[in-house]
C-alpha cells in the first residue's frame, strides 16, 4: 500500500502513544452529570428543560440556537437540578445543565438495552435529506476536536459539489488514542456510518486516511472496507498535522484548499472516523451524541487507557479511574499536547470535543526560557501552510496586525508546528494568536 | 603651465560649475515644490503634549493642530492631555480668549482584587501579557473577571501614567498624567478600566470590581469582591447605584459623592480618591 | 485548591532541541578538521584557535554585561563557534594580537553592536577577518608551510596557497588530492577537505543545516569555473570554498530564511566566488562573496518567500 503524506511542511512528532492497542473501557455514567450548552463550535444551544424536571438518558436538553449549533441530550436519567453557570475547564464561567440520577435511575440506565430503530436496509434507503435532519436530530458534531456540526459539514452549498469524502482517521496528535481503539473495535460501524455520510454529501467516493503508525487498524479497516466499493482506506505516513483538514485533503487527493476557503471549495468533505461512529449510532439506533471515547493518558498515568465516558463526566473522575493524581505544576491538557488546551479546573465536565485527558509532569509542564531568535528558519520550513511564522509572530507581538494580515495570518491554522520546532523556545504560536484574535 | 591647467584649473572650474548648477536646482527646486504651513500649525502643536494619543479624536497632535487652524480655533476639539492654560493658550493663537472646557476624564480600575486578596490558582508559564493570560483560561489568580496584572495597560500609556503596584500588582492611575485618552481602556482584555469625569477636586466614587458571577461565587474568588448585595442601592439617596448582572454601577452623573454606599458596603468593594485622609480608602 | 496546575498555550510539548545544543553540535562537527590543521599546523593551529575562542568569548562577556548590562553567561557557544570560524580562516603564524584584534572585531563590530546574537547582518567571523585582511594584508596571506612546522609558531617557514600559485600562473604546481588530505599551505580551516566534508556530512544528518545552501554554492561554484575553463575540482577544494559552503554560508541568522532564496543565496557566493578568484585582486574571494549575499538577504528575505499553500498555484 502507498504511504501517501500532505506536501509543504509538518513535523514527525515522538507520537508517544501510550495507550495504542488497549482496549475501550467503559465507564458509568456520574451521578452528577453536568452538561455544557456550549459543546460545539457556534451557539450555544437553547436550554428546553426547566429546574425540577425530570429527564431520561438520550433525552433532548437544549435545542439547537441557529444553523450552527447543535442539540444537546442527557447522558442519564434523573433530575435536573440547574441551570446556569458553571466553572469551565479554563476557569471561566460556562453555562451548563446539571442533571442529578438516583441509584435507581442508574440501574434503569445500566438495564436500558440499545434498541435498533431502523435497519440497515431503511438505512440504505434514507435521502440524503433525511440522513442530514437525523444527524442534526442527534447533535453530532466533529469529533476531531473541532466540533463543528456534522450535519452543517454535510450539507453542501448551493453551487459547489462534493466529489469525494474523506474520513480522518489519522490521529496525529501525539498521546491520544481514541480513534485508532475506536477502529480497532468497530471498524464496520465506522464504515457504515462513512457510507451514510457519504450519501449525505452526495460524494461519489470516500477515502479513510489512516496513519501508518496504527499499522493494525489500517489492516482491520482495510478489511472491512472489501465489503464497500465506493469506499477505500489508505495509509498516509506519520506526520503532524494530518488530521487537519486542509492537510488530509492534499495527503490523500492532492488537491489544495484555496486560501480562505473551506474543503468543499476543493470539492471535498471530511469527517472524523469518531464522527462517523456516532452517525452510525444516530441513524440506526436513534442514539444522539451523549457518550465518546476518551483517550486518558500521560507519562506518568499507570491506569492510563481508552475510555467510554458518558459526557458531563468530571474531569477528575476520569483522572481518578485511571489512577492518576495532579501534583503541584502538573499540566492537564485536555485534547492532545499540540492543539489541547491546559486545564486550570479538573472539576470540569468533558464535553463532545473531549478526545483526549493527558496529564503531563512538572518535568514536561513548564515552557523553556525563550531566546533570541538566530533566524534558523525552522518554522518556515515546518509551517504546513507556507507562512513565515517568526515575522508574523513579531509583528503581532509589536502590534502590527494589519501587516501580519498581509503575510496571510488568516490562513494560519494554530497547528503549532512552529512553537514546538523553534531551538529557542519562542512563543511564536501565542503571539499569532493574539494578532488573529485581534480585529 | 599646461599640466597646472590641465590638473588644477579644470577640475576645479568644473566642479565650481557643477556646483554652481546643483544651488540652481536646489533653488528652483525649493521654490517650486515648497510647501507653505500655517505657521499657527506649529505654534499649536508646540503647545500640545506630542504623544499623539488620539484622545481629542484626530490621528495625533498635528493632525489636532491642522484641524485647529482649519476651524480658525479648537472649536468643538479639545486636547485632554494638553490641560485648561494650554488650551487656552491655543484658543489666544487664534485670537479667541478661553477654549470649549473639557471635562477631564480619567481612568480609573474597576478592580480592587489585590494580591492578598485573592489565592492562586494556576501556574502561569509564558510571556507575560495579559491578553495571552486572558485568552487561555482565567489567569494564575482567582477571580475570572479580575486584573491580570501583567501590565498591558502599562505599557500602552502614552504618557506613563499607569504602572502596575508591586505590592497589590494592581494597575494604579497617576492622575496628574492621565489624559483620558482611554488607550489602557483598550487594551486590558478584562475591560477593566473606564473612563469617568475627574470630578470636583479630583473626588471620584466608582465600583472596584467587575465580577459579574453570583454573590458567594465571587466573594470565593476575592475577599473584595462585589456580591450584588444592592445595599449600596438601597442606601444611596440619589438614586445614582444600580445592580446589573450581580454587579453594582454608580452612575457618575447622579452620584453627589456623599460616599454613604463606602460605608454600607460590605465588601468594601467601592473605591474614592482624593477625599480627606479619614475617610478614603485609597 | 491545593495543587496548582500548570496552564499555557499549546503546543504543550517541544521538540527539546536548543540553540545552545545546536551550536555545540556545530562546534563538534569542527572538529575532525581542527584535528586536520593541528596534524598539518601543529602548535600554531592550537595557539591560533584558543586565542580566538577565548578573545571572542571575552569581548561578548565584557560587551554584554558592561556595556549592554545583560545578564549574560561567561562562556556563550555562540561566541565560542565565532572564535573557531575565525580561527579557522586565519593562518598559523598569526601574532597573537593581530587574532585577538580579529576577536574584537569580530564580536564587538561584526555581532554586538547590532545587538548581539540574532540582530546581527553580516557573519562575525567573517567580518573579523576581512578586517584583517584589509589591516593586516602582509601578515594574513604569508602561509605556514603544513608539516614542516608543527612545532614552529612565530618563525614558521612560509609557502604560497594553491590559490595563489594559480593566481600567480603556476598552476602546475596544484595537486588536488594533496588538498584534501591537508598537505598544502592555506589558513587553519582550508587545509583538510574530507574533515570538512564529514562535519558537514554530520550537520546535514542531524539537521542543523539544510542542502540548500551547500550544495547550491558548490554546484554553481564547480560549474562557473568549468566553464570559464578552471579545473573546479582544485575551485572546490582550494581556499575557504568547502569550510564557507558548510559553515560559513549556513550560519542562521546571515542566510535567508526561504528554500528557494537559500537556493539563490548559495549559487550568488558561488558566482561570487569564481569571479573574485578569477578576475578580482585577491587570490581568495569566499569571505567576500559570503559577506555580499549577507548584505543581500534582509532583500532575499522580503522577495523571495515561501509560496502559501492555497495560495497562486493550485492542484500542484
Amino acid at each position: 500500500m502507498k504511504k501517501l503524506t500532505f506536501r509543504r511542511g509538518g513535523v514527525r512528532l515522538p507520537d508517544s502513544k501510550l495507550t495504542a492497542g488497549k482496549p475501550i473501557v467503559e465507564v458509568e455514567a456520574p451521578e452528577v452529570a453536568v452538561v455544557a450548552l456550549g459543546q460545539h463550535i457556534g451557539r450555544p444551544a437553547r436550554a428546553v428543560v426547566s429546574p425540577g424536571d425530570r429527564v431520561a438518558r438520550y433525552q433532548l436538553l437544549a435545542e439547537a440556537d441557529g444553523f450552527i449549533s447543535a442539540n444537546i441530550h442527557s447522558p442519564v436519567t434523573g433530575t435536573v437540578k440547574s441551570i446556569g453557570p458553571v466553572c469551565g475547564a479554563n476557569g471561566y464561567d460556562i453555562d451548563a445543565i446539571i442533571v442529578e440520577s438516583t441509584e435507581e435511575d442508574r440501574d434503569s440506565d445500566r438495564a436500558m438495552m440499545p434498541v435498533r430503530v431502523r435497519t440497515d436496509v431503511e438505512i440504505a434507503a434514507m435521502s440524503p435529506d433525511e440522513i442530514r435532519r437525523a444527524v442534526r436530530g442527534c447533535g453530532i458534531v466533529g469529533l476531531g476536536g473541532a466540533t463543528f456540526p456534522t450535519d452543517v459539514k454535510l450539507t453542501v452549498p448551493e453551487g459547489k459539489s462534493a466529489d469525494v469524502l474523506i474520513v480522518n482517521g489519522a490521529e496525529c496528535e501525539p498521546y491520544l488514542t481514541s480513534d485508532h481503539a475506536l477502529m480497532l473495535e468497530s471498524a464496520e460501524e465506522i464504515l457504515k456510518g462513512v457510507e451514510a455520510a457519504r450519501r449525505a454529501c452526495g460524494a461519489a467516493q470516500a477515502i479513510v486516511g489512516i496513519e501508518e503508525n496504527k499499522c493494525d487498524a489500517l489492516r482491520r479497516m482495510a478489511e472491512a472496507a472489501g465489503g464497500y466499493p465506493a469506499t477505500e482506506v489508505v495509509g498516509l505516513r506519520e506526520r503532524y498535522p494530518q488530521g487537519g483538514e486542509k492537510q488530509l485533503i492534499n495527503a490523500v487527493t492532492g488537491r489544495e484548499v484555496p486560501a480562505g476557503k473551506l474543503p468543499i471549495d476543493a470539492g471535498a468533505v471530511v469527517v472524523n472516523v469518531g464522527t462517523a461512529y456516532a452517525i452510525w449510532r444516530g441513524l440506526a439506533y436513534g442514539e444522539p451524541l451523549v457518550r465518546r471515547i476518551v483517550t486518558v493518558t500521560g507519562p506518568d498515568v499507570e491506569g492510563r487507557g481508552n475510555f467510554r465516558v458518558w459526557n458531563g463526566t468530571a474531569v477528575a473522575t476520569l483522572l481518578e479511574l485511571a489512577g492518576a493524581s495532579a501534583e503541584q505544576g502538573s499540566k492537564l491538557v485536555l485534547g492532545g499536547p499540540m492543539m489541547g488546551h491546559a486545564a486550570i479546573n479538573p472539576d470540569a465536565p468533558t464535553m463532545k470535543g473531549t478526545s483526549g485527558v493527558l496529564l503531563l509532569p512538572p518535568s514536561m509542564s513548564g515552557r523553556l526560557e525563550p531566546d533570541a531568535c538566530v533566524r534558523c528558519a525552522r518554522c518556515v520550513s515546518v509551517c504546513p501552510m507556507g507562512l513565515e511564522p517568526y515575522l508574523i509572530s513579531t509583528l503581532c507581538r509589536f502590534g502590527r496586525v494589519k501587516e501580519a494580515r498581509e503575510h496571510s495570518i488568516a490562513n494560519c491554522i494554530e497547528c503549532g508546528c512552529c512553537s514546538y520546532i523553534c531551538p529557542s523556545s519562542r512563543p511564536l504560536l501565542d503571539f499569532i494568536r493574539l494578532g488573529k484574535s485581534k480585529r | 603651465m599646461i599640466y597646472c591647467i590641465s590638473e588644477i584649473v579644470l577640475p576645479a572650474a568644473a566642479l565650481g560649475v557643477l556646483g554652481a548648477l546643483a544651488a540652481v536646482l536646489l533653488c528652483v527646486v525649493v521654490k517650486r515644490f515648497a510647501v507653505v504651513e500655517d505657521d499657527r500649525i506649529g505654534m499649536v502643536e508646540e503647545l500640545l503634549p506630542g504623544a499623539n494619543c488620539g484622545a481629542c479624536g484626530l490621528l495625533g497632535c498635528h493632525d489636532f493642530a491642522v484641524e485647529c487652524v482649519r476651524r480658525g480655533g479648537p472649536e468643538g476639539i479639545v486636547c485632554p492631555g494638553a490641560g485648561e492654560e494650554k488650551m487656552s493658550q491655543i484658543a489666544g493663537i487664534f485670537g479667541k480668549d478661553g477654549a470649549g472646557k473639557a471635562a477631564r476624564n480619567i481612568a480609573v480600575v474597576g478592580c480592587g482584587g489585590a494580591y492578598a486578596h485573592r489565592f492562586p490558582a494556576a501556574i502561569y508559564s509564558g510571556p507575560k501579557l495579559c491578553r495571552i493570560e486572558s485568552r487561555i483560561g482565567s489567569g494564575p489568580m482567582s477571580c475570572s473577571y479580575g486584573c491580570l496584572g501583567c501590565g498591558d495597560c502599562t505599557s500602552v500609556c502614552p504618557f506613563g501614567a499607569i504602572r502596575i503596584d508591586p505590592v497589590s500588582r494592581l494597575p494604579l492611575v497617576d492622575e496628574g498624567g492621565c489624559t483620558g485618552c482611554g488607550k489602557c481602556v483598550e487594551a486590558c482584555p478584562r475591560n477593566l478600566i473606564s473612563l469617568r469625569p475627574q470630578g470636583p477636586k479630583g473626588r471620584r466614587v466608582w465600583v472596584g470590581c467587575s465580577n459579574r458571577q453570583r454573590g458567594a461565587v465571587a466573594r470565593k474568588g476575592c475577599s473584595v469582591a462585589c456580591i450584588g448585595c444592592g445595599k449600596c442601592v438601597r442606601t444611596c439617596p440619589f438614586d445614582a447605584v444600580e445592580v446589573r448582572d450581580n454587579l453594582a454601577v454608580i452612575d457618575p452623573a447622579k452620584c453627589r459623592l456623599c460616599r454613604k454606599c463606602v460605608a454600607a458596603c460590605p465588601t468594601g468593594a467601592i473605591m474614592t480618591s482624593n477625599f480627606p485622609a479619614a475617610l478614603s480608602n485609597q | 485548591m491545593s495543587r496548582l496546575l500548570v496552564i499555557s498555550e499549546s503546543p504543550h510539548i517541544h521538540t527539546g532541541d536548543t540553540t545552545q545544543r545546536i551550536m555545540w553540535r556545530v562546534l563538534l562537527a569542527l572538529v575532525p578538521a581542527f584535528l586536520c590543521a593541528v596534524y598539518s599546523f601543529g602548535i600554531g593551529a592550537l595557539i591560533v584557535t584558543a586565542t580566538a575562542m577565548a578573545g571572542c568569548v571575552a569581548t561578548e562577556f565584557l560587551i554584554a554585561r558592561y556595556m549592554l548590562g545583560r545578564r549574560a553567561p561567561f562562556v556563550s557557544v555562540s561566541a565560542m563557534l565565532t572564535g573557531v570560524l575565525l580561527a579557522f580562516n586565519l593562518p598559523s603564524n598569526l601574532p597573537v594580537w593581530i587574532v585577538l584584534i580579529g576577536s574584537v572585531v569580530a564580536i564587538g563590530v561584526g555581532k554586538m553592536s547590532f545587538g548581539g546574537l540574532g540582530c546581527n547582518i553580516f557573519n562575525p567571523a567573517l567580518v573579523g577577518r576581512v578586517f584583517l585582511l584589509l589591516s593586516f594584508p602582509q601578515q594574513m596571506t604569508t602561509w605556514p608551510l603544513p608539516i614542516v612546522n608543527r612545532l614552529r609558531y612565530a618563525d614558521a617557514l612560509t609557502g604560497a596557497t594553491s590559490l595563489t600559485q594559480i593566481k600567480e600562473g603556476v598552476a602546475g604546481a596544484v595537486d588536488w588530492a594533496g588538498e584534501a588530505i591537508g598537505a598544502t599551505g592555506g589558513s587553519l580551516g582550508e587545509v583538510a577537505g574530507f574533515a570538512l566534508i564529514a562535519g558537514g556530512l554530520y550537520l546535514l544528518a542531524t539537521r542543523v543545516i539544510t542542502w540548500h545552501i551547500p550544495v547550491s554554492m558548490l554546484l554553481s561554484a564547480g560549474l562557473f569555473s568549468l566553464v570559464i575553463g578552471n579545473d573546479p575540482f582544485v575551485e572546490l577544494l582550494g581556499g575557504g570554498l568547502l569550510l564557507g559552503a558548510l559553515f560559513m554560508a549556513t550560519d542562521y541568522v546571515t542566510s535567508p530564511m526561504s528554500h528557494s532564496g537559500m537556493l539563490l543565496y548559495g549559487v550568488m557566493i558561488g558566482l561570487i566566488t569564481v569571479v573574485i578568484r578569477e578576475w578580482g585582486a585577491y587570490p581568495e574571494g569566499v569571505s567576500f562573496a559570503i559577506l555580499l549575499m549577507n548584505g543581500a538577504t534582509p532583500l532575499i528575505n522580503r522577495y523571495m518567500k515561501p509560496r502559501k499553500v492555497g495560495e497562486g498555484r493550485r492542484d500542484g
